[in-house]
């Protein structure tokens, strides 16, 4: 972030700072926002719904997103199925792997409250908020890719709204 | 060069997964390392237990059914089937004969489905992406067909203990019926892809052999078993619905390698479709559910009734006291078994083939770790 350290040193000189920082905080989120990449990373069923979000029909492509394979390329998780007692730990080490800014979307009444799971299961946790940050909660079960899009369209607004000096 | 003789190579360990893109979901694999031969590989599973067997103790049996589809997510009807049949053997049901024809269309249009996923993240694996984002374009026509009876795309929760949840409507007959016409020429349209491509054979041929007596040995059923050369189907060997009134081909390979296992899986996509065909064209009128005691106590006792699913034999191993919920369930999921030959089969070859190799098995980590 060599650019974000000039435009702190641009912004103390000048004493109506706050217009070149708008500015600023538009350009850096329009780009943060159009492309978001996200984490290769299924769970369960919703990771078959996030496939197909990203083939041919519903082409995720389009909004900027493409998926990497290691979170250290990412911006973006989308947390899509059952979180165990196994593998939240494993969530937490990836989610602290990822480069900050970084996003989090739990897809899927699973990864929400422990879904289906919720009563009588003695090994999912009751949420992947109860491990990580949730930025976008998707409802469903699995969510149709249109409910996915519509997430990531809201993280795209929410990512807008954000400021460089504070998040 | 005497220098090169006192230097000494030590194996070591790779953890791959739980999040590696072509293990398919949370499997980790230890791989012992020689450099970058594979000299040893230990499954490390459990990374989706959710604990469903014990989670049905606590249900009345038709609240199992929407379990059954978060087992094997790709093929939920297979998973529906094998469970309302148990049940319904267990408890002396009979289905009209409608909703027999309505379960072998859903369950064969199922098999195509997860069949075009497994081929899309197949070639994926193996750098290419053109068979991907077609499979993925037929599937959504599967999908498309199932939204329309079921509602929804991924996890039906469509089959009852004695029938179906809804019956087929006149459109879906109608459009069932195109696809399966389109989707003959779309086989073709793959196999121009991948078949008879060089760098595909390359990467396929020969390579990750499993021996007739060890895919016995080791209790493999469905594709994997038929690639080396056993044909053992359950759809004909011990057929359930109506699977004895159609006529359809087991495909059975010869060696047992990758290509091999990719053959006979795109073999039964067309022979899937054949069958499609058969059943629509077959589809009695009547009743598709016969009627069932809301809170269904089947006597005291225990069944089984195995399925063939895209994967192999997936089957419930029902104990009943004679209450409203199962007193046990044990489940048999074809990806467990089809899994543990992997630390025989991935021995002496590079870590570049295990992904190939791994990508052949097809395995899904929800019926793995239940």
């Amino acid at each position: 972030m060599d650019l974000a350290q000039d435009v702190f040193r641009y912004v103390e000189k000048m004493p109506g700072g706050n217009l070149i920082l708008t500015t600023t905080d538009s350009l850096f989120n329009w780009a943060k926002a159009n492309s978001l990449w996200y984490l290769l990373f299924g769970l369960k069923c919703c990771a078959i719904e996030m496939m197909a979000a990203g083939a041919s029909r519903y082409d995720l492509d389009r909004l900027g997103l493409m998926f990497r394979a290691s979170p250290r390329q990412t911006d973006l998780m989308i947390v899509a199925g059952t979180v165990t007692a196994k593998m939240a730990p494993r969530i937490r080490t990836l989610w602290e792997q990822m480069a900050e800014p970084r996003y989090v979307i739990a897809m899927g009444s699973c990864a929400i409250t422990g879904g289906a799971f919720f009563y009588d299961s003695y090994a999912a946790i009751k949420g992947v908020d109860e491990v990580i940050p949730v930025d976008v909660y998707i409802p469903g079960c699995p969510p149709r890719p249109e409910a996915l899009i519509e997430g990531i369209l809201k993280l795209q607004e929410k990512i807008k709204k954000e400021s460089l000096t504070k998040r | 060069m005497n220098d090169l003789k006192n230097l000494k190579t030590e194996e070591y360990f790779l953890s791959m997964g739980p999040q590696h893109p072509s293990t398919h979901g949370v499997l980790r694999l230890i791989l012992k390392l020689d450099g970058e031969i594979v000299t040893g590989a230990t499954p490390d599973i459990g990374y989706l237990h959710r604990g469903l067997e014990k989670i049905a103790e606590n249900r009345a049996y038709i609240q199992i059914i929407p379990f059954t589809d978060r087992l094997d997510y790709l093929s939920s009807m297979s998973g529906n089937l094998a469970f309302v049949l148990t049940v319904e053997k267990l408890a002396g049901i009979a289905p009209p004969p409608r909703a027999e024809y309505i379960r072998v269309i859903m369950a064969e249009l199922n098999r195509l489905a997860s069949h075009l996923i497994w081929l899309g993240t197949f070639s994926l694996d193996l750098g290419a992406v053109t068979p991907f984002l077609y499979c993925f374009r037929e599937r959504e026509k599967i999908l498309d067909l199932f939204e329309m009876i079921t509602g929804s795309r991924l996890t039906y929760n469509y089959m009852r203990i004695g029938g179906v949840a809804a019956d087929l409507s006149a459109q879906f007959i109608k459009d069932a019926a195109a696809f399966i016409q389109d989707f003959k020429f779309r086989v073709a349209e793959y196999e121009a892809l991948l078949t008879q491509n060089p760098i595909f054979l390359a990467r396929t041929k020969n390579v990750g052999i499993i021996k007739a007596d060890k895919a016995i040995a080791y209790g493999l059923t469905g594709p994997m078993l038929r690639a080396s050369g056993i044909s053992r189907d359950n759809r004909r060997d011990f057929p359930y619905a109506i699977y004895d009134k159609l006529s359809f081909d087991i495909p059975a390979g010869t060696v047992g390698d990758c290509w091999d296992r990719y053959a006979v899986r795109v073999r039964e996509m067309r022979e899937s479709a054949k069958i499609v065909e058969q059943a629509l064209s077959g589809l009695p009128e009547g009743n598709f559910k016969t009627k069932v005691p809301l809170s269904l106590k089947p006597p005291a006792g225990e069944s089984y009734a195995p399925v063939e699913s895209p994967r192999g034999e997936i089957g419930f191993y029902l104990v009943s006291n004679g209450t409203a919920k199962p007193y046990r369930l044990k489940i048999r999921t074809p990806s467990f078994c089809n899994l543990s030959i992997i630390s025989h089969v991935i021995k002496g070859w590079k870590v570049a083939d295990v992904v190939a190799i791994l990508g052949t098995f097809d395995v899904v980590l929800g019926e793995i770790d239940r």
